[in-house]
């Protein structure tokens, strides 16, 4: 019976999650959205100390609004400051709100979700029925409320929003949770002795990942421009410090005068905002092994 | 002039991965008021054909390729968009598999009865009414005049197939295509509902092609039959002829996969026992086997194996399992669900208890609580002479490694996104068996090997497979953790008979070289009786009979029993020479 080993070589790392990577590797879109994507957080991340003789700091009304030339690649704003480095020094902060902001709302809705949608009866509905206390709360006024009590805090801002959004995550999770839960192969799972948290994680969690995925993905821009309304509100950043939705409503009031205000943030912001949703969408197909090409 | 006439069809799908010819030149008729059933297993394109001739064919992948179809002098595949629609659900109607499905939950039947009327301008909203209640009526349903305003949920699986029958029929279509419209049934509303299938046929005039895997139904039911392999048309005749003289292999082998209540098989014969297919550049060529009617007189001498029927491994005593029935959060439960209602049975080592009964009689949650996968509310489990009844995940932990289950749905009960080989030694490793993933797999891949897989099978994903050989591969993840028994819930009932001889032969095969012992639970008595050695009969919770199952068989005490019996397609030469006739 063993002499069945001789054709299981290729074996190694058959998971999940190699798979996977093998199948996004294979999806053009999705390799050059990640492309695309890089670039930009590279040059947020090295761009302001690469070209740091620009800083946002050094203001030169003698400069304002110069049209781009090869000195200010995207030209000066009002304040003569360089707008190439506004616009990646406001990148920083996008990104990192709707990265931060999504991965604490994925994290605590998938978990909060999954419990609620596993154990069912009366623990879901007490559960659920808290997320809906939180959703009735007005998003403002709350923010307002923890700016009162704790001051006005970066951080703050990325945990007020992350709060906020979790709630919807968990009700997709619940929801996918209790139509997969009745399937055979869970209760298979549980006739083969496998704990709750096995079979929660281990089996109905990468069942799921196509909608978690997408929605994380919508949840990105989405926190992007939350953070630029709680900005506009003078809840957010606040100069000298930027944002993509700052440096875009700014640039939007002076769009007939000073155009490139307005086109060099808006350009990276929809950039990545397009290169997030193509790698959404490869990673949604990429772990469903029945999209495999092969 | 027939009323339909098909010729050198071919419907082929241009997939990824090439041409798929399923549909590939076949030529058949149907007459003005016959009974056409066309059988074959999943994949031979046996629905592609009619789905060709409603339009239904998906365009792109599918493609028709070439033939006519003539109906009533007018070509069904050249016709412009408008005039095939006019001919559906008016002058030719379908029914399909799965009743639950078919309706749409949201609108009241009234609502879909009278539609197919409305769309096609044969009657006001008033009588179409009127026409639906009557038609309600002619296909059993009581009361028809209030129900017709119920919504599909409020109908049971055969009702829904009934008022499905009637939407087909309310525009008096010529044709009515049937496609597998008792698969998804039990075995007792699959007879009523081939009953009134051929009362209206009679009643109306109406010419069905009827769809199905199984010969057993079309024997009950056709004037003439047309068998399908492969896209190709392998045989076709009028009913009796094919009964009692098939001249094809496959048709041999399909006739004989079928166990039967009073044939005396150990081991079902299977197609391959008759068909041998080889492939000549690049074209499959189907020939019978030399040998195989010596080879299946050989199968009927295969000895029972000994049973000590004091050595039981299995004693149940009392078991009730009551659910509550809860209106709302705060309030107090309404009253309870006896889903099993108090039943004692005895499974003796190496042998196979099976349960036999209509849907809901409790035979699932008799299995269920048995592993403690729902809790018992009351009565003893004891397992090799050890009580478990209501053991919590802990204490039944090591207890799982001894008794497994295989389920019904070979499609939802393996996770699709895990790897075979991850379904496989997953169970092993939670329980410790083998040092290290490579021995682990070893043994998976001796898994496939005994459950008739290919070890190289291990790197792929569950929908890389069909329906039998996911089974397979179920009772390959079951054995992983060498369990002495196993609970069966409906392990065949959901697959073609072809596949299903294979499935049960492999059951019994395992069950003698691993002294495994059983329960089978399944609607089907025929398939219990050849699988099991004991029987439980169960209704409404309780067992109303047990006993040896040849003897349950023979002499039926109770009319329940009886009604399980005289639901079984009838398929002798005898029967069919006097139906005919």
């Amino acid at each position: 019976m063993i002499t069945a080993e001789v054709n299981v070589q290729h074996t190694e790392g058959a998971s999940l999650w190699s798979d996977a990577w093998r199948r996004l590797a294979q999806n053009r879109m999705a390799v050059f959205a990640t492309f695309i994507f890089a670039v930009i957080l590279l040059l947020c991340l090295m761009g302001p100390t690469l070209f740091g003789q620009h800083s946002s700091e050094a203001n030169d009304l003698s400069k304002a609004f110069n049209k781009p030339s090869t000195t200010h690649w995207f030209g000066t704003d009002d304040l003569g400051r360089d707008v190439f480095v506004r616009t990646l020094e406001g990148g920083r902060i996008s990104l990192a709100v709707g990265f931060l902001a999504t991965a604490v709302s994925l994290v605590i809705g998938v978990v909060y979700g999954s419990i609620a949608g596993y154990a069912g009866g009366r623990i879901d509905s007490f559960m659920m029925r808290i997320v809906d206390i939180l959703y009735s709360l007005p998003f403002t006024i709350f923010v307002i409320l923890l700016m009162v009590m704790f001051g006005r805090n970066f951080i703050l801002l990325f945990v007020a929003i992350g709060f906020v959004e979790w709630l919807t995550m968990a009700r997709i999770v619940r929801a996918q949770i209790m139509a997969l839960k009745e399937t055979e192969f869970v209760e298979a799972a549980r006739a083969l002795g496998y704990g709750d948290i096995r079979i929660i994680f281990g089996h109905l969690f990468p069942n799921i990942l196509g909608p978690v995925i997408i929605y994380a993905s919508l949840t990105v821009p989405a926190v992007m421009l939350l953070e630029a309304v709680l900005s506009f509100l003078g809840l957010g950043v606040q100069p000298p410090m930027s944002s993509w939705g700052l440096l875009i409503k700014d640039g939007a009031e002076k769009i007939d005068v000073y155009p490139w205000l307005l086109i060099f943030p808006a350009l990276f912001f929809s950039a990545t905002l397009f290169s997030l949703n193509f790698i959404g969408d490869g990673l949604r197909d990429a772990l469903d092994p029945k999209s495999s090409k092969d | 002039m027939a009323l339909l006439e098909i010729d050198n069809l071919k419907t082929w799908f241009h997939t990824r991965n090439g041409v798929v010819k399923a549909v590939d030149d076949i030529s058949f008729t149907v007459e003005k008021g016959e009974i056409l059933g066309i059988v074959g297993e999943s994949g031979s394109g046996k629905s592609v054909t009619v789905h060709t001739l409603m339009g239904l064919v998906p365009q792109p992948p599918g493609r028709i390729e070439g033939g006519t179809a003539t109906f009533d002098e007018t070509d069904l595949l050249g016709a412009s968009p408008e005039a095939q629609r006019a001919l559906r659900g008016k002058r030719i109607a379908m029914i399909f598999q799965d009743p639950m499905t078919s309706l749409n939950p949201y609108l009241r039947i009234s609502e879909q009865l009278i539609e197919p009327l409305l769309i096609h301008g044969l009657a006001d909203r008033g009588t179409a009414l009127n026409k639906a209640v009557a038609m309600l009526e002619k296909v059993g349903i009581r009361d028809a005049a209030e129900r017709v305003h119920s919504y599909p949920h409020e109908f049971s699986g055969g009702m829904r197939q009934r008022v499905m029958i009637a939407m087909a029929l309310i525009t008096d279509p010529e044709v009515l295509i049937a496609d597998e419209p008792t698969t998804a049934l039990d075995v007792t509303v699959q007879a009523q509902i081939l009953r009134l299938l051929k009362e209206l046929q009679a009643d109306l005039g109406v010419s069905v092609i009827f769809i199905t895997h199984d010969l057993g139904v079309i024997a009950e039911l056709a004037d003439r039959v047309v068998v399908m392999y492969r896209g190709h048309i392998v045989e076709q005749g009028d009913v009796l002829s094919i009964f009692d003289q098939p001249q094809h292999p496959y048709t041999k082998g399909l006739l004989a996969c079928r166990p039967r209540l009073e044939s005396k098989f150990k081991v079902l014969p299977t197609v391959s026992d008759y068909l041998d297919e080889t492939e000549v550049d690049g074209q499959v060529e189907l020939s019978e086997k030399p040998d195989a009617a010596a080879h299946i007189e050989s199968l009927q001498q295969v000895a029972d194996p000994e049973i000590d029927e004091n050595d039981l491994l299995l004693e149940v005593s009392g078991l009730q399992v009551h659910f509550p029935e809860r209106a709302g959060f705060f309030s107090a439960p309404k009253g309870v669900v006896k889903a099993v209602d108090g039943i004692s049975f005895t499974v003796p080592r190496g042998s196979t208890l099976g349960l036999v009964g209509e849907s809901g009689c409790g035979k699932t949650t008799t299995g269920r609580a048995i592993l403690n996968l729902v809790a018992p509310t009351e009565g003893s489990v004891q397992f090799d002479g050890r009580e478990i009844a209501g053991f919590d995940a802990a204490a039944m932990l090591p207890l799982r490694k001894r008794m497994q289950i295989i389920f019904q749905d070979p499609y939802s009960s393996l996770n699709p996104r895990l790897t075979i080989e991850q379904a496989l030694t997953e169970p092993m490793a939670v329980h410790g068996i083998g040092q290290h993933h490579a021995e682990r797999r070893d043994r998976a891949a001796a898994l496939l090997d005994e459950v008739g897989l290919d070890a190289r099978f291990l790197r792929r994903y569950p929908h890389e497979f069909s329906g039998g050989q996911r089974q397979r591969i179920c009772v390959a993840r079951a054995l992983s953790l060498e369990p002495e028994f196993i609970v069966c819930d409906e392990a065949v009932s959901a697959m073609d008979v072809s596949v299903q001889a294979q499935v049960l032969n492999l059951l019994k095969e395992l069950q003698l070289r691993r002294n495994l012992t059983y329960i089978f639970i399944s609607h089907d008595l025929s398939v219990v009786k050849f699988m099991a050695d004991t029987m439980a009969v169960m209704e409404g919770g309780r067992i109303i009979e047990q006993g040896r199952a040849e003897e349950i068989y023979a002499n039926p005490t109770e009319a329940y029993t009886r009604g399980l019996i005289d639901a079984i397609p009838r398929d002798s030469v005898s029967f069919i020479r006097e139906r005919v006739e």
